[in-house]
This record gives C-alpha cells, sequence and structure tokens, in this order.
C-alpha cells in the first residue's frame, strides 16, 4: 500500500527498549553484580501500569500511569504503543505526575461567604445542597418564557457556565442535558476564545 | 469551525497526524507547530526525512522556523492576502489539479448575474445594508433603537445574501415526476460567471506585490513557497496545510480558513493521503467539547440550537429549517428526535413532538464575550467556571474580573485556586466591597477519572481510571450528575410547565460498582452508552435495551435514542467501547481508539480516487473502487456509501445522497462537492476578501473598506481601542503559547515552572534600541486597556517588516500562558485586548492587536487606573443578546 507511513528510528528504539532485557552474562562468567544491584529495581516494577490520555494539548498522547499496591501513583511515561505518540511526551506530559501529586493543591470543598476576606473548608454535601438551591432560586426568578413578541423561549440568561474543552466527553454530555434542559442558554466552553 | 464547515461539510480536522508523514510538502501557518503540538510534529520531520518540503509562514521565527525548509516572515493579520496571491499565482499559471477541480468541486457552478464582488464595490459585496437601514434588521425583531456605537454589541451593517447564489436551471427528475430546479453549469469553464472565473477576477488584485506591500513577505520567499505547493500537488504528489489559532483569532477568523480551503481544493489535496488540512487544537478535549457542545448555538452533532429567531418553535419548523434535502444532513429529523429521546425518554412521544419544546429557544447571541459583557452590566446572577480561568486568560481580563465581582454567586470546578475563584482577593481590591458568593469543588485529574477525550483529529480515546480522586476531589460528572439529582428533588411535585424538562429528564447513571456508588461516582460507561444510542422500548431501561451500531440505523419515529449522532458506532453493543480499543498499526490504526464519523481517518476520501473509482496515481493510493467486489477498498473507513459505484448518475430529486452521482465526494454538502465559493451561509462573504485587524498600524492597501464590515464590537469606555491611532500605539502585539506552560494547569507545577519561569515580551534588536530596553530587563506594553510587565526577550527571531510606502512596522510577541498564581507567575496579556467578535463564530481577535512599549516596570494596580473596571452609564448597559444584532442567531455549522 502506497501511504503505509515509515517508520522512524524512535519509534523502532522505543518499542526495542520497551521490551530489553539485558543478557546476564557477556562471555564465559556471569556478569559481577552485587547484591545490592540485584535488590534494586525500578520505581514501576511491578506496578500496574494504567492507560490514559495527556490532559494538555489537543494531540491526544498515550500515557501510562504506574500506580503501587497501595494506590500511590508512582510514575507516568509515554505509552509505547500509541500510534500518536510511540512513548514519547512533550515537556507538559511528562509533567502529568506534577499536575496530580503537588502539595499546592486544593483538595477540599471552599467557601466564601459574600464580603468575607478569606475562603473557609465546608464538606462536599453542604456546598452541594447550597448550589442546587441558588441555581433553583436565580433560575426560578430569572426565567423567561416567552419573546416581547410571544414567542416561546422557555430560558434564563441569569445563570450562565463557562468551561469544556479540559474535561471529558461523558462530563459535557451531562452539563448540556441538564444545563439546556433547565433553560441555561449561556454555555460556553475555550473553543471560542 | 464553519471555515471548514461550508467548504467540506463538517467542521472537523480532515485527516490525521500520522498521515502527514506521507506529506511531500507541508505548509504551516498560524501555527508554531514544533512547540504547541511537539508530539505530532514528529510526523513532520518523518516526512522532512522522507525528503518532503517544510514550509513555516509566521510573524515569529520560531523552531518550527528552525525545521523548516523555508520560512517566510508575515504582518500578522494578513494571511488572507499571501494565501489569495497563492490561489491568483495557481489560476494565472494554470498550475491547479485541473481533473479534481472540474470533477469534485463547484467550479463550473454558474453565480448569478446580479452577484456583485468586492473588485466592483470596494471592498463589499452586493446585498450590503447599511445599520442605520430598519429594514436591515427585519431579521432581528429586536429593537434596535439606541444600539449607538457607544452602547452595546454594534456592526455597521449586515448583508442580504440573496444574490450569492447559483444560477438554477430546470431538470427533470429523476423519477419522471415534474421537473427541478438544480444550479446550472458550464463545463468547458469558459463562461465567465463560472465560479472558477469569479475566482480569478476576486483574487487578480492579490499579486505578489501586494504579498511585499501588505505582509512584509519578501517577493522571492512567495514564489519560492507558489513553486513548492505547485509543484508537491497533484496526481503525484501531496501537499498538507496545518493550522491552529493563529488563523482562527481574528475578526475575519473563518475567513482565513476559507482562503485556505480553496486553495488547498484547487491543488486537488483534500481527501488525499498526504494531503488536507489539519487544524491543531489546543485543548485534550476542544473538539469533544464541540461536537458535545458546551456552546449555546449548538446541540450534539452539530444540530443547530433551536432558535426563536428563525421561527423554530414546533418539532416540524425545527427540522424544516435545520434539514437541508440533498446530502446527508437530509437525516436531520433522526438526529433531533433521538436526541430528545435520549434527553427525556418515555416522556418524548409522537405525540408530544418528542417533547421538542422542553429545549430552550435562543433569540441572541449569549456566547462568552457577549455573556462577559453582559455579566460586567449586571445581568448575570449565577456562574459555573469549570477548568476554565477568565479572570486570568479571559480577553479584556481585568474587565473579566470586574464582571465577576457582579454575580450573586459562582461556583468554581478545579483541581487549584485560580485567579478566577479568588478573584475577589486580586491587587488591589477590598474583599468586604465584593458581593459574590463563592464555591470551589475540588476536581479529579485525569489520572483520578475515568471517560472519554476526542483529539485534534476527531478521534475519541478513553482512559482508564489509575487512582482514586485525592480528599473531596471528584469529577465533573460526580458534579453534574449530583447536581442534576439535587435539582429534581428540588423541584418534585412542581406542577409548572418550566420544570418539566427537569423533572422528566433521564438520569440514572449509577455506578454498578459498590464502592464507586457509595461515593456517588457515576458510570461515564453508561453514559458513553446513552450517547452511542440504543433502541428504545416504552418501559425499557436504556441499561436493558440493545446498543445501536451505526448513525445509519437511527430513526425519527421515537424508536431509537443517542446522545450524540456522529459518535455512535463508538459503543455498538454494551461491552465493546471502540474508544478503548488500543492497537494500533503503521498505517491508519483503525482499531486505535474510534474516530467520528463512523471509524473515518480521513474525511472526504473518496476524492483520493479519480472521478472513475480509480487512485490517481500508485503513489498516492488510498480508497478505490474495487470492481469485483463491488464496493470501496483501501486502509480507511470509505466516507461514502461502501457499495455506491463511481458510475452511479446523480438524480436529480431523489432525498439525501442519493441525489449524488458516484463521484461526487462531499457527502454532507448538497452537491456533494467542494465549495470554491460559499452560496450564502457566512456572514461575511461567499469569498474571502483581506481586511486589516480591527487595531492595526496601516490602512487596508487592498480596498477602501478598512476591517470587516461585519465584524462585532463594543465601543465603551471600559473596553476602549486603540483603533488606528499610530502615534500613540504604533506597534503590533500578537500573543502565542509556550511549550512548557499551558495556564494553571502548568503553573503550579515545579517542573515546568523551572523551564518557563515567568512572563517575557519577545521585541526585535531594531526596536531595542528605539525604545531603549535591554535583553533581560523590565519592559511595559501599553494599550488603552492598561499595562502590563515583562521581561524583554530582545532577539531576532522578531524581525521588523518592510510594508509598501516605505513602511516598517515592528511585532511584539507575548505569551498567553501566565498569571499570578502558581510557580510561573507573570501579568495576564489579555489585560490589554479588548473584546471585539468576528461575525460567524464570534471569535476574538487576540492574535492581532495594537501597543505601545517602553523600558521599565508598570505602574502599580490601583483601582482607579483600570479603565476596564470603571462604571458604565446605565443606559449603556444590555443584557447579552438583548441588541440580537447582526449574526444573533448564531452561525450554522
Amino acid at each position: 500500500m502506497a501511504v503505509k507511513p515509515a517508520i522512524d528510528l524512535t519509534t523502532v528504539l522505543s518499542r526495542a527498549f520497551s521490551k530489553l532485557r539485558i543478557p546476564e552474562r557477556v562471555g564465559p562468567l556471569p556478569n559481577v553484580e552485587s547484591k545490592r544491584t540485584r535488590a534494586l529495581a525500578g520505581r514501576t516494577r511491578g506496578a500496574k501500569a494504567v492507560t490514559s490520555v495527556c490532559p494538555y494539548c489537543a494531540v491526544g498522547c498515550s500515557t501510562l500511569a504506574y500506580v503501587s499496591d497501595e494506590g500511590k501513583l508512582l510514575d507516568v511515561e509515554g505509552n509505547p504503543e500509541s500510534p500518536i505518540n510511540a512513548g514519547h511526551l512533550c515537556p507538559k506530559g511528562s509533567a502529568i505526575f506534577g499536575l496530580t501529586v503537588n502539595e499546592a493543591r486544593w483538595t477540599t470543598v471552599k467557601y466564601r461567604a459574600p464580603f468575607a476576606s478569606e475562603w473557609e473548608d465546608k464538606p462536599l454535601d453542604w456546598a452541594l445542597e447550597r448550589i442546587a438551591a441558588r441555581f433553583k432560586a436565580t433560575r426560578d426568578k430569572t426565567f423567561v418564557r416567552t419573546s416581547d413578541d410571544g414567542k416561546r423561549l422557555n430560558h434564563t440568561l441569569g445563570i450562565a457556565s463557562l468551561g469544556g474543552a479540559t474535561f471529558g466527553v461523558e462530563e459535557n454530555y451531562l452539563l448540556q442535558k441538564l444545563f439546556k434542559s433547565a433553560g441555561v442558554v449561556s454555555v460556553e466552553n475555550q473553543a471560542r476564545i | 469551525m464553519p471555515g471548514l464547515g461550508t467548504s467540506f461539510g463538517r467542521g472537523g480536522a480532515t485527516t490525521f497526524v500520522q498521515d502527514l508523514a506521507n506529506s511531500d510538502c507541508i505548509l504551516i501557518e498560524g501555527s508554531n507547530f514544533a512547540e504547541c503540538h511537539p508530539v505530532a510534529f514528529r510526523f513532520v520531520m518523518q516526512a522532512k526525512e522522507r525528503g518532503a518540503k517544510i514550509i513555516h509562514v509566521d510573524p515569529r521565527f520560531t523552531r518550527t522556523s528552525a525545521v523548516a525548509d523555508v520560512y517566510a516572515p508575515i504582518r500578522s493579520g494578513t494571511d488572507i492576502v499571501f494565501l489569495g496571491a497563492l490561489i491568483a499565482w495557481m489560476l494565472k499559471n494554470e498550475r491547479y489539479f485541473k481533473e479534481y477541480v472540474a470533477a469534485f468541486t463547484n467550479a463550473s457552478f454558474l453565480v448569478r448575474e446580479d452577484f456583485v464582488d468586492t473588485e466592483e464595490l470596494d471592498g463589499l459585496f452586493s446585498g450590503w445594508q447599511d445599520g442605520s437601514d430598519p429594514s436591515a434588521h427585519a431579521q432581528d425583531r429586536g429593537s434596535i433603537a439606541g444600539m449607538g456605537k457607544d452602547g452595546a454589541l454594534s456592526a455597521p451593517g449586515r448583508y442580504d445574501p440573496a444574490t450569492w447564489a447559483f444560477d438554477t436551471e430546470e431538470v427533470p427528475r429523476f423519477d419522471g415526476a415534474g421537473t427541478i430546479r438544480i444550479p446550472k453549469r458550464d463545463e468547458t469553464l469558459a463562461n465567465p460567471r463560472c465560479v472558477i472565473n469569479v475566482l480569478r477576477r476576486h483574487f487578480a488584485r492579490y499579486t505578489p506585490e501586494m504579498v511585499e506591500d501588505v505582509c512584509g513577505t519578501p517577493r522571492e520567499s512567495f514564489f519560492e513557497i507558489a513553486n513548492l505547493l505547485a509543484d508537491n500537488s497533484g496526481r503525484e504528489r501531496t501537499t498538507a496545510f496545518a493550522y491552529a489559532v493563529g488563523w482562527t483569532q481574528h475578526t475575519v477568523g473563518v475567513q482565513y480558513i476559507r482562503t485556505a480551503a480553496i486553495l488547498q481544493t484547487l491543488l486537488g489535496n483534500m481527501g488525499r493521503p498526504g494531503g488536507g488540512i489539519m487544524a491543531l487544537r489546543g485543548h485534550a478535549n476542544i473538539q469533544g467539547a464541540t461536537d458535545i457542545p458546551t456552546l449555546y448555538d449548538l446541540l450534539p452533532g452539530y444540530l443547530p440550537m433551536p432558535s426563536a429567531l428563525r421561527d423554530e418553535g414546533t418539532l416540524s419548523d425545527y427540522i424544516a429549517s435545520a434539514r437541508k434535502p440533498t446530502g446527508w444532513w437530509s437525516n436531520t429529523s433522526k438526529y433531533i428526535v433521538s436526541l430528545l429521546k435520549a434527553y427525556y425518554g418515555d416522556a418524548a412521544t409522537a405525540d408530544n413532538d418528542f417533547c421538542f419544546a422542553y429545549l430552550p429557544q435562543i433569540a441572541g447571541d449569549y456566547s462568552a464575550l457577549p455573556t462577559q459583557m453582559s455579566m460586567k452590566d449586571g445581568f448575570v446572577d449565577g456562574y459555573f467556571v469549570i477548568g476554565q480561568n477568565p479572570a486570568s486568560s479571559g480577553l479584556n481580563a481585568e474587565m473579566a474580573r470586574a464582571a465577576l465581582e457582579r454575580l450573586e454567586w459562582m461556583v468554581v470546578l478545579d483541581a487549584y485556586e485560580t485567579e478566577t475563584a479568588s478573584f475577589w482577593k486580586r491587587e488591589g481590591v477590598d474583599p468586604a466591597s465584593i458581593g459574590t458568593e463563592m464555591f470551589f469543588i475540588p476536581t479529579a485529574t485525569v489520572l483520578e477519572k475515568e471517560g472519554t477525550m476526542v483529539n485534534t483529529n476527531r478521534l475519541l480515546q478513553w482512559h482508564d481510571r489509575a487512582l482514586a480522586p485525592a480528599g473531596d476531589a471528584r469529577s465533573d460528572l460526580f458534579f453534574f450528575y449530583e447536581l442534576g439529582k439535587r435539582l429534581k428533588a428540588l423541584y418534585a411535585g412542581s406542577t409548572d410547565p418550566k420544570d418539566r424538562p427537569i423533572l422528566d429528564l433521564t438520569w440514572d447513571y449509577d455506578s454498578d460498582d459498590a464502592h464507586e456508588r457509595a461515593i456517588g461516582e457515576p458510570s461515564a460507561t453508561k453514559v458513553l452508552h446513552e450517547i452511542n444510542g440504543y433502541y428504545t422500548a416504552p418501559g425499557r431501561s436504556r441499561d436493558q435495551s440493545p446498543q445501536v451500531a451505526a448513525f445509519a440505523d437511527l430513526a425519527d419515529d421515537g424508536t431509537t435514542a443517542a446522545g450524540c449522532w456522529i459518535y455512535t458506532g463508538v459503543y455498538p453493543d454494551k461491552t465493546n467501547n471502540r474508544a478503548r480499543s488500543r492497537t494500533g498499526d503503521d498505517s491508519t490504526s483503525l482499531a486505535w481508539g474510534f474516530a467520528w464519523p463512523a471509524n473515518r481517518r480521513m474525511l472526504y476520501n473518496r476524492a483520493s480516487a479519480d472521478p472513475d473509482g480509480k487512485p490517481w496515481s500508485e503513489r498516492k493510493k488510498y480508497m478505490y473502487w474495487d470492481e469485483d467486489a463491488g464496493r470501496w477498498a483501501g486502509p480507511d473507513v470509505p466516507d461514502f456509501p461502501a457499495t455506491k459505484s463511481p458510475h452511479e448518475p446523480a438524480k436529480p430529486g431523489a432525498t439525501g445522497i442519493d441525489a449524488h452521482s458516484g463521484a461526487d465526494p462531499f457527502i454532507m454538502q448538497l452537491d456533494g462537492r467542494a465549495q470554491l465559493f460559499v452560496p450564502a451561509s457566512l456572514k461575511d462573504g461567499p469569498l474571502p476578501a483581506h481586511y486589516e485587524p480591527l487595531e492595526s498600524p496601516v490602512e487596508n492597501e487592498l480596498y477602501a473598506q478598512q476591517n470587516n464590515p461585519t465584524l462585532r464590537e463594543w465601543d465603551r469606555r471600559d473596553n476602549a481601542y486603540n483603533g488606528t491611532d499610530t502615534d500613540e500605539f504604533p506597534y503590533v502585539m500578537t500573543t502565542y503559547r509556550l511549550t512548557e506552560q499551558s495556564g494553571i494547569m502548568t503553573r503550579y507545577v515545579p517542573w515546568l515552572a523551572e523551564l518557563q519561569p515567568a512572563l517575557f515580551a519577545e521585541i526585535d534588536p531594531e526596536l531595542a534600541v528605539i525604545r531603549g530596553i535591554r535583553n533581560g530587563e523590565w519592559m511595559t506594553v501599553v494599550t488603552k486597556l492598561g499595562e502590563i510587565e515583562a521581561r524583554a526577550l530582545v532577539s531576532g527571531r522578531m524581525r521588523p517588516l518592510r510594508l509598501g510606502k516605505g513602511r516598517r512596522v515592528h511585532t511584539i510577541g507575548v505569551p498567553y500562558n501566565y498569571g499570578t498564581f502558581g510557580n510561573a507567575v507573570g501579568d495576564s496579556v489579555g489585560q490589554l485586548i479588548p473584546l471585539m467578535m468576528d461575525p460567524n463564530v464570534s471569535i476574538h481577535e487576540a492574535k492581532t492587536t495594537t501597543c505601545n512599549v517602553r523600558a521599565g516596570r508598570r505602574s502599580g494596580y490601583e483601582a482607579a487606573e483600570r479603565p476596564a473596571d470603571q462604571a458604565v452609564p446605565a443606559d449603556e448597559k444590555r443584557p447579552h443578546g438583548s441588541s440580537q444584532a447582526h449574526g444573533a442567531d448564531g452561525g450554522r455549522r
């Protein structure tokens, strides 16, 4: 077939390295190896490798996330099997580990009351309940049934939403299904800005 | 992406990144491919290693330029002149692919006699209606009175596109039942009204001399590139184009893509291996968020959002308006009904229009920028911001922050504290004066959840979950599922008709896994089941229903449900997730992920064979007609009916693609052909014309018309434009992204902060001398909206351009990745760029504005000094969409 792409050298090498075994002997005697060296292993040895996708640009590089038995993230590497990236990652993709495991990350629900000067931690359930209540109150207050010339609108411009390109297809689906059904029409994402 | 959509039929990259390795020549323009999409760039380098020529046209010399065979500088905002001159050169020197153009395009169609081109009207097309003419706004049905230049969204006028159409002739219907009118053609191309001759005249003034005078691109570079493109196109060779937001973020952005589409069509590179147009998108799921649109004017699968302005009040009105009689969009009714069944389940029946009236109607432009303006004026109460950061990366970013102060409440979903979440404690403001109630919901990162993202070439790839989310973090899926459940509970028992859509919404995605259920995490698998589609039966749940295997099986009688018809096929049965299929190969990798539509990797691939179905050449063989098997064969899924013979005649009057012949490759189009001339679907013309950016240091050399006449602007004190004031703002400013940073997703990552620690601005050495700026020291960039400071990077990568009339233009380059939070910090360049929009897709013009620069640091941020923060008189405030101005009905596909 005329269009078959050539495999580049880096693809060949990365595939070869993924299967590489260092020979136990070169010549008649076994290689010299200390006990300590024998006991050492790469930190991803034996770890579960989970296939994921890089969350940065839109090339869609496949990644392997190595996870310990305790569920701890050990490392993230390019997936050599991917026809797109063949094991390669760019600087951003190589730093996915630091996106997930990072002391600066916020992992609690935070709330800031009107006119307050600081955030405070709140329970997740409390926040969800209050957001739903605020959503309902604003929707009920700002819902427009018809236009001035009597056409059905059934929408609200009082609530708006921004975002979509950094999270998944299923998440976008639920967002737009719920919001548009609730009459929220100002639903937008990074695509045009 | 209507630039590609109107030209070829679908708004998506036409090829896939691996196929770039098969190119003989690659033109990269409007993209810094090597730095912004480095891993895909390896296919460009593979092509180069095999002898392909790489061309880079860009205002900056970048690492893409460094490995290109030809680098040509260009003034930002002038690509239509450059590409238009290539079109004119190909036509004048007869270097286009004649057989391809004759067979697969509308080159032979006759344009109406009363169509008048920009040549005659000095930059306008026929049909122009000045904004002051009230009849021009008949379609708007809104009051335009009081919409002055200093008020809300405005544009000087609009087009009536009636004359942008083809002459028609009456022919007998295929079934003998009378006659039908179809576009008139002259296959000899002799008629001066043939599209190709209209093109010749339209682009005649786009000369190499004009390129030199307007773009600042040396004439020799132009000739070299023109010859490379022509030499590497045709039967035996193919050229690919690659672009990114350098082409789209302009007030004529859609027409940039149109110009490229015309050129690639004339060269015969569409639908062929090593050819096509590669749209390089910026975010991991930006294609997916357009396909399943978190966008105001679309429903999933590029169905238009019902619009009161188009009188789409009932299902039949909507179908009549959105459906097209010929081409694939004749199936519109099946897709909207299947969507409504997915949304509303058993409640949606044929008797109640499948609950069509549950969908809200749009009646204006509710896109992001008008919403920002409306928010600033106090018309928005509640706001959700999910993985986005308008207070840092927004246009007129200080106004974006000031707008957030006017909200009653706001919810931010993110993994890190963002400038948007904590806007109320930014430099120079008193939190005690800001009443916005704030919620921050911590979210899982990609490794902590499962689901699908769609890459730049329409490829759906599933990611497994590697570990549990940290702390209280949850997936975004969890949040929206919970919000829906709670809203259903709050509205339970309501008898108000406005609440029925919420109560009748199908909303059952509980995980089958006990642990997931315990923490409330829904099943992304079940959501993808619904998106793919299933066969319905009253009272039968989705989980019990068989999946639909292909979108050709969707129906408009309520027997199928599908959340996004173009994805149908990704989950053909309950256990076969093709987005999770992971068997790659060295060809098209059809078993790695699932590409919409129908797993086709290269769109329009019928065009890889000649009209008779034979490969154009052995060297460029791809899809071809296998006479013995009676079907299309090759390494891809045919983007064509699999068993439709190339010799099948067109059937005038038939429905859908039966109206097309077996030699019409562009199945989404009315006539099955690539559109060199686009009749009546874009708001700024059937052909591209060069207009200067809204902020430009020079006058338009081509026409008296300075800017896109249909661009939309808000000329008000908190959104001041530099205009053409070259004394105060003599320099062009362009923006770009860095390899090592994206935004909040990278600025906290220490490794990346080490690589790119802080904001800088690039200037050329000559300007550095003029302005007394030294490399590595502070400099300040100024526009009417304020100032930002950056470290100066003085380098020959930026070069002053010599334009006509002895003008010399300097360009400043400023990265767009920075903000005040994280380990890598700097001012946001978005603060300097006012809001303005193109008429088709409401995209802004962050790639080309004007500025001034000086040595040293900026002054502090005192509230009184911030123009964007200033109060606007009440009579100038309008809620978004209320002007219902120009193009308010949203772009169609």
